[in-house]
């Protein structure tokens, strides 16, 4: 496999800059590298290889004529298939959108196209982002780099997969329970969700829209600072959207440095349903830390053990609402009756139940559920109080810790299918995650070494607007651990295709 | 589908019971922009022409609340004299219709911006009803469906239908009234009295074009009935489709009649929502209605709540225009005009333009005959508004002043407006370029009256013997040969002169 695909985004950039290779080179490097692979692994739902190659050329183009360009111009980045993009088809990872091309481009996309970086296409995902596996695409599961055999995580699985397979050195995805973080952890990458309306999710597929945010997904701390800076930011479009810049980022990023930082440990959020693979590499990253002059407390969240609870109520409650546009009226499938008359209601019905998966399915039912009179004071209303409760634990946290602590997810990766016929199973692995989406507050998730030759993540959790810490703290650790394992963790990663 | 109905007649049912009204007067703002969208809001465009993505409901779509909207709808609210909510949110109203592209309408439910407020409606005979207004608040509309191939134009039976979204997500305000008691046998004409007074007040502040064949303002009319003395309501039917005032009277005492009849005849009112047929000028009925209809109304996460801060909303009541009857109150007593001819100005909607021409110089009598006579006449021939013939309040005064110096008289001064109407210019223009000034060179008149005398030798014989009247054949004479531009008065007293008659 060519070298270039094993660069950080940053190393790229450094190296398109001196144009010591081109950007038609990369990006066909990485097509060559899905060509290869992604049989295998299915992170991607589209290539978008005449696209990606043309912007590469003209990148190549503008830097041999002197143009200015954007650090980032010709590194080329996939697209979880979440968020719309013109030209490109969006699916959701749904059959209900199947063959849908959206006429407008997400602003992050806008972005990604005033950076100048090329799209190598759109990444698998559970189906409207709801699972934890992607085994719950309407187009089969994407598979782990590190054991084929296992799930990438979910729902940003085709994310994480293309980036630690090295098919992309960059990954947008979106995360509202932990569908960045939770990937990330288990196929050894990083995965940032930014602080909630740090980045625009104007044309990020709606499930939860309270908790959604779109964020990085890559390799290297530093490369998701760099692609953060290119997507954060104020857009007018998005109500909920942050008025203040996104902050050094990159800055942090560089620096790493974590000495007399206060790190806390959250109590609640280790040991009981923690794998003892997963609790020792915790242990060790905190050792590291303290080795490097962090100062590591331990901090009570007694609220989050609700966290899960309500997350199950606020979240299918806006997702009832926000799928309820797919109806078969205006776009995408449309199913018809297969007998009796064709009112619009049964049409609507009818397209409802054949788009739809049963992770979807059961979502819609139990937020439909929640929002009824006389349920919405005992369910909506009383999760709202837990996320209130949720906030004030993060706050009081926050007053003698500068980043909080603790496994990205309980669990290493599981076997495809383990898991599928027990939600409750399932929605445990977000039992770490879900709190910042509730609080809106950002966390990272970073490779934490090997359990049983599997990915363990470490999360990193910082105050609203404070997403500078994260970097800070989480390239600390980084560089602390792979100075122990001589290397990025992705390089001990199996080989695939039969190619490394 | 012929419905039977049985009915009271009014008088009988009042003798016996109480109504109680309530409505939900739904308003179109005129804004540039869409509520939550940049797409236009316009009226009549081809269909499917004034949407975004976010019109449509594309996934991945956000709302953005348009701040003209809320200012328009605050105004409504101040002039509504209700509080305004120093922070308030949108609600999600869930359900499923295909005009309406999200399967949600963004409103406001727990939290309207403008809440407890009143309206004082004048009646036609002077009496004072002061209705309760519980709120008002800000939602937006949805897609309008027309469905074909049926009959009826009615969903039912149709073979298909067709769907446009430009006035998705028009803005609305939506203004609901406390339940209204002690109206009695006059329910029917305040009901017409509030919706017009409701209209008047959504144009006059500009926030809306107040057109109700175009759906601006729309009316669902609640009537209830209970015996006569009691407080307990009765069962109420909510009566859609109430598209103008007239129609607004007329449901509203047919479902007086109506409710009259199912109680008297032992039975009860189903709580349901009805719908208003000007041609038959009866009900039918819609879907039941029930305070259980769900509709999982939950606060709009896309959307941060809306504040009001007290400068902003004290610098929007400084905007505010003079409330119409106030205004109206003001202008009958400086003005002049007795109560009948005030309500006659007011129903030709000339009233404006009385104001503007008396403001340009016109006495209030002459302002009145000008708009009141001559233009309303040609207004009504033409089939347009007085104020849209293209009279400016500038002519007028300057017709008057040309008749007050005796430069025209009233006949010339009707084709003096003719030619002003044919774009010859100003009054005094057309004066010139028609050559119409009234002839008042004594010698050329004297001419004239002495051919006239000469050409009817036993008239003005008679006129020498004292018949005065007599001499108005000779006037007509003059009139004539003058081609109308002879001051007659004038013409009388030469007359006179020059056949020693002492008039």
């Amino acid at each position: 496999m060519s070298e270039l695909i094993t660069h950080s985004a940053a190393k790229l950039a450094e190296l398109l800059a001196a144009s010591e290779v081109s950007s038609t080179e990369v990006t066909q490097a990485h097509l060559d590298r899905i060509a290869a692979v992604d049989g295998d692994v299915n992170a991607f739902l589209h290539v978008n290889t005449d696209e990606a190659l043309a912007v590469a050329a003209d990148v190549d183009k503008a830097r041999a004529a002197g143009e200015e360009l954007h650090a980032l111009a010709g590194v080329p980045i996939a697209i979880k298939d979440l968020i719309v993009t013109v030209g490109q088809p969006t699916t959701a990872g749904s059959k209900m959108l199947e063959g849908w091309m959206s006429p407008y481009d997400a602003t992050v996309i806008k972005k990604i196209r005033a950076a100048r970086m090329p799209m190598l296409g759109k990444t698998n995902l559970d189906e409207f982002a709801m699972g934890s596996s992607t085994e719950h695409s309407a187009f089969g599961p994407t598979r782990n780099p590190w054991d084929l055999e296992r799930i990438p995580g979910g729902s940003g699985g085709g994310s994480a997969a293309a980036v630690s397979a090295f098919e992309a050195p960059l990954a947008l995805g979106t995360d509202t329970g932990g569908s960045i973080r939770q990937p990330a952890a288990v196929t050894g990458s990083v995965g940032v969700k930014p602080t909630y309306g740090g980045v625009s999710r104007y044309g990020a597929i709606a499930m939860a829209s309270s908790l959604d945010q779109i964020g990085p997904v890559t390799r290297t701390v530093l490369d998701a600072a760099l692609l953060h800076e290119v997507i954060g930011g104020h857009d007018p479009a998005d109500s909920t959207s942050l008025t203040d810049p996104v902050g050094a980022l990159v800055e942090a990023a560089r620096s790493g440095d974590v000495h007399g930082m206060r790190i806390g440990v959250i109590k609640e959020l280790q040991g009981e349903g923690y794998s003892a693979g997963v609790q020792a590499r915790f242990d060790e990253a905190l050792e590291l830390l303290r080795g490097a002059g962090a100062n590591v407390v331990e901090v009570s969240c007694p609220n989050f053990k609700y966290a899960l609870g309500a997350y199950y109520l606020v979240m299918p409650s806006e997702a009832s609402s926000n799928l309820a546009k797919y109806d078969g009226v205006r776009y995408g499938h449309r199913a018809l009756p297969e007998d009796g008359s064709m009112t619009i209601e049964r049409v609507m019905g009818a397209t409802r139940a054949a788009g739809f998966g049963d992770e979807v399915k059961r979502r819609i039912i139990l937020g439909t559920y929640a929002l009824s009179a006389g349920y919405y004071d005992a369910y909506y209303g009383s999760a709202q109080k837990v996320r209130t409760l949720v906030q004030r634990d993060f706050a009081a946290a926050f007053e003698t810790a500068d980043v909080l602590i603790s496994p990205t997810a309980p669990t290493t990766a599981f076997k495809l299918g383990e898991k599928l016929d027990d939600p409750m199973a399932m929605y445990l692995n977000d039992v770490a995650t879900i709190p910042a989406n509730l609080a809106g507050v950002p966390g990272i998730s970073v490779p934490g070494g090997l359990a049983d030759g599997l990915p363990v993540g470490i999360q990193f959790l910082a105050p609203a607007r404070e997403d500078a810490r994260l970097y800070r703290a989480g390239a600390g650790l980084e560089n602390l651990l792979e100075a122990t394992w001589g290397g990025p963790l992705l390089a001990q990663a199996p080989a695939l295709g039969g190619v490394k | 589908m012929a419905e039977t109905q049985e009915l009271v007649a009014f008088d009988e049912a009042m003798a016996k019971y109480d109504p109680v009204l309530g409505f939900e007067v739904h308003v179109e703002l005129n804004t540039k922009t869409k509520m939550f969208s940049a797409a236009p809001n316009a009226f009549g465009d081809v269909p499917n022409t004034n949407v975004s993505p976010v019109d449509l409901g594309l996934p991945g779509t956000l709302p953005v609340v348009n701040k003209s909207a809320v200012e328009y709808s605050i105004m409504i609210g101040l002039a509504l004299n209700c509080k305004i909510a120093e922070s308030c949110f949108f609600a999600r109203k869930n359900y499923f219709y295909p005009d309406t592209p999200k399967n949600f309408q963004t409103s406001q439910y727990e939290d309207p911006i403008c809440y407890d407020g009143y309206l004082d409606i004048e009646l036609e005979d002077g009496e004072v009803f002061r209705v309760e207004i519980e709120r008002a608040h800000m939602e937006e509309d949805a897609g309008k469906l027309t469905h074909l191939g049926g009959a009826t134009g009615r969903i039912q039976g149709a073979e298909y239908s067709l769907v446009d979204y430009n006035r998705a997500g028009v803005p609305l305000v939506e203004i609901v009234t406390k339940p209204i008691v002690g109206a009695g046998s006059r329910a029917p004409e305040l009901a017409r009295a509030y919706v017009a007074a409701v209209r008047e007040i959504v144009k006059n502040l500009g926030v809306s074009d107040a057109r109700m064949e175009r759906g601006n303002v729309r009316c669902d009319a609640n009537v209830s009935l209970m015996p006569k003395g009691a407080t307990q309501f009765g069962i109420r039917s909510e009566t859609k489709n109430v598209n103008s005032l007239r129609a607004v009277e007329r449901a509203v005492r047919f479902e007086i009649e109506r409710h009259a009849a199912v109680l008297e005849s032992g039975q009860k009112v189903v709580q349901e929502t009805r719908h208003w047929h000007e041609d038959t000028r009866s009900t039918t009925s819609g879907r039941p209605k029930s305070d259980a209809d769900d509709y999982r109304y939950f606060p709009e996460p896309d959307l941060v709540p809306v504040v009001t801060t007290e400068a902003w909303v004290e610098e929007l009541r400084s905007r505010l225009p003079e409330p119409p009857a106030e205004r109206r109150k003001r202008l009958k007593a400086d003005w002049g005009y007795s109560d009948a001819e005030f309500r006659d100005v007011v129903n030709a909607g000339v009233m404006d333009s009385i104001e503007e021409t008396i403001a340009a110089g016109a006495s209030a009598a002459v302002a009145r005959k000008w708009w009141m006579g001559e233009i309303s006449r040609r207004a009504k021939e033409a089939e347009v508004e007085p104020s849209e013939l293209g009279v400016s309040p500038q002519t007028v005064v300057e017709l008057d002043r040309l008749v007050q110096a005796g430069k025209i008289n009233d006949k010339l001064a009707r084709q003096v407006l003719d030619g002003v109407l044919a774009g010859e210019g100003s009054p005094e223009e057309v004066v010139d370029k028609r050559g119409l000034a009234v002839v008042s060179d004594d010698s050329a008149l004297l001419d004239a009256i002495d051919a006239a005398l000469a050409a009817q030798p036993d008239v003005a014989e008679k006129i020498r013997g004292g018949k005065v009247q007599a001499a108005g054949a000779i006037v007509g004479g003059v009139m004539k040969a003058t081609r109308g531009q002879a001051d007659a008065g004038r013409v009388r007293e030469l007359i006179f002169e020059r056949l020693g008659v002492q008039a």
